[in-house]
């Protein structure tokens, strides 16, 4: 009986708190309930019925989206595009290098290897402030200031949490099958590239996943070193939204933000598993 | 490491691919690091108004940036906001991931939903929460920009939405490693459901802690998108030498207004006040860390 008693209290325990997470849940997605609603308003119904359904008279239709397309005096699709390149070019190059050094740093593991990881790990508590004006300066200088080259600038700067992590994982490989390879034959190439690659493949995807959460979102790196009023990105065209001269509008501002947000989700959604991994990982670089 | 056979084997070959493996890597390193680096520290000295033309005056840029009515208020406001924030995540998150690991029904739709807005930057979480503050406080005919309380509660409440799914992710890793029959002795010795939290869970999770305690006191620091697209300092204070306070202004957006404000002689003053943020975010980081680990059980 006392226990029959004790599952149905703990049966209704757990009822509430579905429920109270049920509606936590709802007010966590308000906001960008809000921005979805408020795309299709009118400007001047934004801020005086922000959180209104849009009625006959505040309905835009797609206007917000058509304006938005050529809104602040910069295209839209412009922004997406170097956004993309910048993002991809950059998570690929950090990939791909830095694995390369990482096994080279874990295997040989010298002196200057020694050095060169520290740095790494040294360089993950800077702040970007300290750095973003001689950097920016530096990537002027060495032309790295075009959405082509400044993955290179982003190779530099975010080398450090990549070897970090990567080193980490090349040393829990066992030596035997790198070994096993050489002695049947294979180079220092050969065997990065058929043996140990493969094996990095679940580092390279956390990796992979926080690299392109901070460079598709970052904004004061690609502010400083792009010469702005050729290149932007989305975050840097949303800011200068504001900056361009007139009044704001809100309505188009919210659905460009829509636009910017919708391939983020879609993105999370589909690749939830390893998103929510990945991020895991890299929190423990601490 | 220790001394393997693979290590004498390849000593020389793999010398020889030191360009291809670690070369492009340590270039742009120096590129993107070192070389900024060292240069920051060099022109936090100096007084310039381009990098070649700069002259050593010592520590004089330090004592202005000191002196900086802007700079000391930016710094409480950043501490305070820090140590706020790190509270309220925190805890919230940890009480999020504990309810998520009791086996409820829709944990994973729960845990969706509370680490999306994660993946959102900075910038655009800004001008989200700066629209949906002002239509708030519009109906009261004011506006975010209007107080700095509104400025310092409306980005904990933006902070609050982005991170406590992140910090969540943390500790629900660290609760499903606590050890099974560790919770089952608890009951067996007849602890309560709060002597176990206290005795048994938080113990065994202090490395979640640690790393999200350390995690949510440098992103307070070093806040600059979220500040500068939600208030970008306002409310202003003009003070009666005619120098103005941006009250709700953080350490890293008056760094970036000291470099490319209006008064291009400032930038050494400016390069001073990032080697200080960089000493203070390194140290704190540091000193934390040491104090977390202290605590964390022995397994």
């Amino acid at each position: 009986m006392r226990r029959q008693q004790s599952l149905a209290a703990e049966r209704r325990r757990k009822t509430v708190m579905s429920v109270v997470l049920a509606v936590i849940c709802v007010i966590y997605v308000l906001p960008v309930l809000t921005v979805v609603l408020n795309s299709f308003k009118l400007n001047t119904f934004v801020k005086t019925e922000t959180f209104a359904i849009p009625t006959k008279e505040s309905w835009a239709g797609l206007g917000n989206f058509i304006k938005g397309m050529t809104f602040g005096n910069y295209p839209f699709w412009k922004s997406v595009l170097y956004s993309v390149v910048i993002t991809v070019a950059s998570t690929a190059l950090i990939l791909i290098f830095t694995s390369m050094a990482a096994w080279y740093i874990a295997r040989v593991n010298s002196v200057f290897c020694k050095i060169v990881y520290y740095l790494c790990v040294f360089s993950m508590v800077v702040p970007f402030q300290m750095v973003m004006f001689t950097l920016s300066k530096t990537a002027d200088t060495l032309h790295l200031n075009t959405p082509w080259t400044i993955p290179v600038v982003y190779l530099g700067f975010g080398a450090g949490l990549s070897i970090f992590m990567f080193v980490g994982f090349v040393k829990s490989i066992p030596l035997e099958i790198e070994e096993s390879a050489s002695i049947d034959g294979c180079g220092p190439l050969r065997t990065y590239f058929s043996i140990v690659f493969p094996m990095l493949k679940p580092t390279m995807i956390s990796v992979g996943i926080l690299e392109i959460m901070w460079v598709w979102n970052d904004y004061l790196l690609p502010v400083l070193v792009l010469d702005i009023n050729k290149y932007r990105t989305i975050p840097i065209h949303i800011q200068y939204l504001k900056g361009s001269y007139g009044t704001v509008d809100l309505g188009a501002t919210m659905a460009l933000i829509l636009l910017s947000i919708i391939p983020v989700i879609v993105f999370y959604l589909i690749c939830q598993k390893h998103i929510i991994k990945g991020v895991a990982a890299g929190a423990v670089k601490g | 490491m220790k001394r393997n056979p693979l290590q004498q084997f390849w000593k020389n070959p793999t010398r020889r691919w030191f360009w291809l493996f670690l070369g492009p890597v340590v270039a742009a390193f120096i590129i993107g690091f070192v070389w900024p680096f060292a240069q920051g520290i060099w022109l936090s000295l100096c007084k310039f108004k381009t990098i070649s033309n700069a002259t050593f005056i010592g520590f004089g840029n330090y004592a202005k940036a000191l002196s900086d009515p802007s700079f000391t208020h930016a710094f409480w406001y950043t501490a305070l906001f820090a140590i706020v924030s790190l509270v309220l995540i925190n805890v919230l998150a940890f009480a999020v991931a504990y309810a998520l690991t009791q086996g409820i029904k829709g944990s994973n739709l729960f845990r969706t939903v509370f680490f999306m807005p994660n993946l959102i930057g900075g910038i655009v979480l800004g001008y989200i929460w700066s629209m949906i503050f002002d239509g708030f406080l519009s109906m009261y005919g004011t506006s975010i920009l209007m107080k700095t309380e509104y400025g310092f509660w409306g980005l904990i409440i933006l902070m609050l939405w982005q991170q406590i799914g992140y910090m969540m992710i943390i500790y629900i890793a660290g609760l499903q490693a606590v050890p099974e029959d560790m919770m089952e002795a608890a009951k067996i010795d007849g602890a309560g459901k709060w002597t176990t939290l206290f005795k048994v869970t938080i113990p065994n999770v202090m490395p979640s802690i640690t790393i999200c305690t350390f995690l949510s006191l440098t992103n307070g620091f070093k806040l600059f998108d979220q500040n500068m697209a939600l208030t970008a300092g306002q409310p202003f204070i003009i003070q009666a030498d005619g120098t103005v306070i941006k009250t709700t202004e953080m350490l890293a957006l008056n760094i970036y207004n000291t470099f490319y404000g209006s008064n291009s002689a400032s930038q050494g003053v400016a390069q001073a006040k990032a080697v200080l943020f960089f000493i203070l975010v390194a140290g704190l980081g540091l000193a934390q860390l040491a104090y977390t680990r202290k605590r964390e059980v022995q397994q």
